[in-house]
């Protein structure tokens, strides 16, 4: 009975969204002439990241650029979200060393094979996050694979170990030359998180001002909150 | 190559278009039906993920152009900006990736908690949720 009302409200639900979406014509140009007079928000960006902030890669300059506090907010958002973990799953300290890693008793060949993809993951993250002005890619997406590198780790060696302090104190370091940069912007440029790109030129590694440099902050502030997080999340108390 | 390609493209434009639509309100709705339906608490949270991976195609869809290139100049195509696809949907989509990460983070946690409360994970034997 439940079934039958629930597959009735998809439906319908899926109908009234696919009547919205047949009138919006999938691949139209909606961003008109990028060198317009006014040109829309998309052809501004497309036609100034160029010249303006030198930087290859348009979805970077958006992100830390001219949508720069978004940023801002949004890492603020993911270290809200591992301190809300880290607070629902306290424990004591008498059991804190009760408890363990959830973890199947891994094979010879994963421990190893561990071993050696552990720092060829984590250097393709640090190049992911460093080259995240040049190629698609950026601090997000380096630091997640900077994370999985740190996972494989943590499923495989019971006695794997990430040091809490260090996590922590990279992570307020991370965040801290974000607001500094932001602040420097807003000495040089007029404007919080404005961007100095005098140095360099389009796709070459040191271009884009401030961009790169706020990218790999980012980089390891992710990488860093994301270890935290699933380092929580995998320990357990082992049932008696 | 690239003219090939286009001319391909156009020529099934249709039914790509609908591809692209179908696919992203089809997740949709897997995810909602996995959300309604479901009784184990961690299939609820595997339904809101697939509820973002169609909203995330539905906005990368919505701003595709046809013909369009990636937004990144390369070295030798510094004058690339006109066949750009939109890159604001991508920037939205980056955000927001990041942003279902944390919400499924502490969805889990929260899943966590529950079953060490009550030693079960499905809410039909939760009963302190029923009023």
């Amino acid at each position: 009975m439940k079934k039958v009302l629930v597959i009735i409200l998809l439906v319908i639900i899926g109908y009234f969204l696919a009547n919205t979406f047949i009138n919006i014509p999938f691949g139209e140009n909606r961003i008109g002439d990028i060198n317009a007079e006014k040109p829309t928000a998309a052809g501004y960006y497309l036609s100034n990241t160029k010249e303006k902030s030198k930087v290859a890669n348009i979805i970077t300059a958006i992100v830390v650029n001219y949508r720069g506090l978004d940023t801002l907010g949004e890492v603020t958002v993911l270290f809200l979200a591992s301190t809300g973990i880290a607070s629902v799953l306290y424990r004591r300290k008498e059991e804190e060393e009760e408890t363990e890693r959830l973890s199947l008793p891994s094979s010879t060949i994963i421990r190893s094979g561990a071993r050696v993809l552990f720092p060829i993951i984590a250097l393709l993250g640090i190049y992911v996050f460093i080259h995240g002005h040049l190629t698609p890619g950026g601090g997000f997406q380096g630091g997640t694979i900077v994370a999985t590198g740190f996972l494989l780790m943590l499923i495989s060696y019971k006695g794997f170990n990430t040091n809490h302090n260090r996590m922590t104190w990279i992570e307020s370091l991370a965040g801290l030359t974000f607001i500094f940069l932001g602040i420097w912007g807003l000495i040089a440029d007029n404007t919080f998180l404005g961007n100095i790109p005098e140095v360099g030129k389009l796709n070459s590694l040191l271009s884009g001002g401030l961009i790169p440099i706020i990218y790999i902050a980012v980089g390891f502030k992710v990488a860093v909150e994301l270890t935290g997080i699933l380092d929580i999340l995998l320990k357990i108390k082992p049932k008696k | 190559m690239q003219e090939e390609f286009n001319e391909i493209f156009l020529k099934y434009h249709d039914i790509i278009s609908l591809g692209v639509y179908g696919t992203a309100i089809g997740l949709i709705l897997i995810g909602l039906y996995a959300v309604l339906m479901k009784k184990n608490l961690v299939k609820i949270v595997i339904g809101l993920t697939i509820i973002d991976a169609g909203i995330h195609l539905l906005f990368i869809g919505i701003g595709y152009i046809n013909g369009g290139t990636a937004p990144i100049f390369s070295p030798g195509y510094e004058d690339a900006a006109k066949r750009m696809v939109d890159p604001i949907p991508q920037a939205l989509v980056l955000t927001a990736i990041v942003i279902g990460f944390a919400v499924t983070a502490v969805a889990l946690s929260l899943v966590i908690r529950l079953y060490k409360h009550h030693h079960t994970a499905k809410i039909d034997q939760i009963k302190s949720l029923k009023w």
